[in-house]
């Protein structure tokens, strides 16, 4: 029955040569756990892409409860945690989730640098991982305020004291990030806005970026 | 030479077929099996979390004291009550309207005023071309006293059900319309 579909749709459109190209590639001896066990630090990379996944999905579940709005933002929060079924699972799995991926994501860094992967000619990668480090940390950062309790507003309190502190423009950057001139309405509704559609476009392009150059350039060697 | 050529095409040229798994598929089915069992994992929580309000308990419908019973008469009296609600997590009262009236027997009951046709809402003698009547303003379906269709609508006016309690009028939740049929 599968397979019929399957083949229905390959013969119209020939998808066997684009799936071989994204999934069927041998995995070298030098990374592969089986061959040697130290090489499970070569998993950490797929690792973060596999919370990335949950996260996105548990994100989207989650907006549909959530509203990004001052007078309901930590109700509707408490709504979906207490009274819905499996609430406190999937706000879990955001929760957890966002903290696991950047964990994995430091990993995944540290065995490209001991294992020297980022060399040539693989630079371009190396930045391109980079920025897909640092869009992540826009992603916990945005989220921490979404739930509009004392800590999420504080720890964005002290992010916007940050932003303010850098030289010369810090008072711009400051009222750009909160939407105004306090930390408020605006400021919760902009960083909702980036944490659900900017930040999570970018990190899409680049993640695919990321994975045409390693298709493309192949694994590094082994050491 | 002959005798060799016998030999060997005596010999089975293939193992017999089994009806056994390949390691190849017994493998996939493996790899498939956890696969599924871990996507299922991830999933189930997610869709079980988004279809809850399907699953969720109705409330109870609960009577709300809307008329001292010894007002009510024959000609239908328009009474607005407020109903609590809770959705999700937003507490507010829903403003709604009953007609009531009470039949020759000394009967009450309390119909709705939101038009069968499209949803509008209907008033009692508010057409001078049709007196006595329940007429809706949208699109002219008219109902009888007891909310029986006379025009435009294809259902009867709804009924609140209604409960005479210490010489109050109490109204629940809304049903079909049931006085209609037993007019003559």
């Amino acid at each position: 029955m599968f397979k019929n579909v399957y083949n229905w749709i390959d013969e119209r459109l020939d998808i066997t040569p684009i799936w071989r190209d994204v999934a069927d590639h041998e995995v070298p001896e030098h990374v592969n756990p089986a061959h040697h066990f130290s090489a499970f630090v070569y998993c950490f990379g797929g690792l973060t892409f596999f919370i990335t996944v949950i996260q996105i999905l548990s994100g989207m579940f989650l907006t549909m409860y959530y509203v990004p709005d001052i007078i309901n933002a930590y109700a509707s929060v408490e709504y979906l945690q207490t009274k819905v079924a499996f609430g406190k699972i999937v706000r879990g799995m955001h929760h957890w989730g966002a903290s696991l991926v950047i964990v994995m994501m430091f990993l995944h860094t540290m065995r490209v640098f001991f294992t020297g992967s980022y060399k040539a000619p693989r630079e371009m990668n190396w930045v391109v991982g980079m920025l897909i480090f640092f869009v992540m940390l826009g992603l916990g950062l945005t989220g921490y305020l979404l739930p509009w309790d004392n800590k999420a507003y504080f720890a964005t309190k002290v992010t916007l004291e940050i932003a303010n502190s850098v030289p010369f423009m810090g008072p711009v950057l400051k009222e750009l990030m909160q939407g105004g001139s306090i930390a408020g309405a605006e400021t919760l509704t902009r960083f909702f806005a980036l944490h659900v559609f900017f930040l999570p476009a970018v990190l899409l392009i680049l993640l695919v970026g990321h994975f045409i150059m390693i298709r493309r350039q192949g694994i590094s060697g082994p050491l | 030479m002959s005798s060799l050529n016998e030999e060997e095409e005596s010999l089975p040229q293939e193992p017999p077929s089994r009806n056994e798994m390949s390691r190849r598929q017994f493998l996939t089915y493996t790899l498939g099996g956890a696969t599924a069992f871990m996507g299922a994992g991830v999933i189930l929580p997610m869709v079980r979390f988004a279809v809850d309000p399907i699953l969720q308990k109705k409330g109870e419908g609960e009577f709300i004291k809307v008329a001292e019973a010894s007002k009510i008469t024959e000609e239908p009296q328009e009474f607005t009550f407020e109903l609590p609600q809770q959705d999700g997590w937003y507490a507010s009262t829903a403003m709604l309207t009953a007609w009531i009236r009470k039949d020759a027997n000394g009967d009450i009951y309390a119909l709705s005023p939101i038009c069968k046709h499209l949803g509008c809402t209907v008033g009692w003698n508010n057409n001078k071309a049709h007196p006595d009547e329940y007429h809706c303003p949208c699109h002219g379906a008219r109902y009888t006293k007891q909310g029986r269709q006379l025009a435009v609508a294809a259902k009867p006016l709804d009924q609140y059900t209604t409960k005479i309690d210490g010489g109050w009028v109490y109204l629940g939740e809304i049903v079909p319309n049931t006085v209609s049929a037993k007019e003559a």
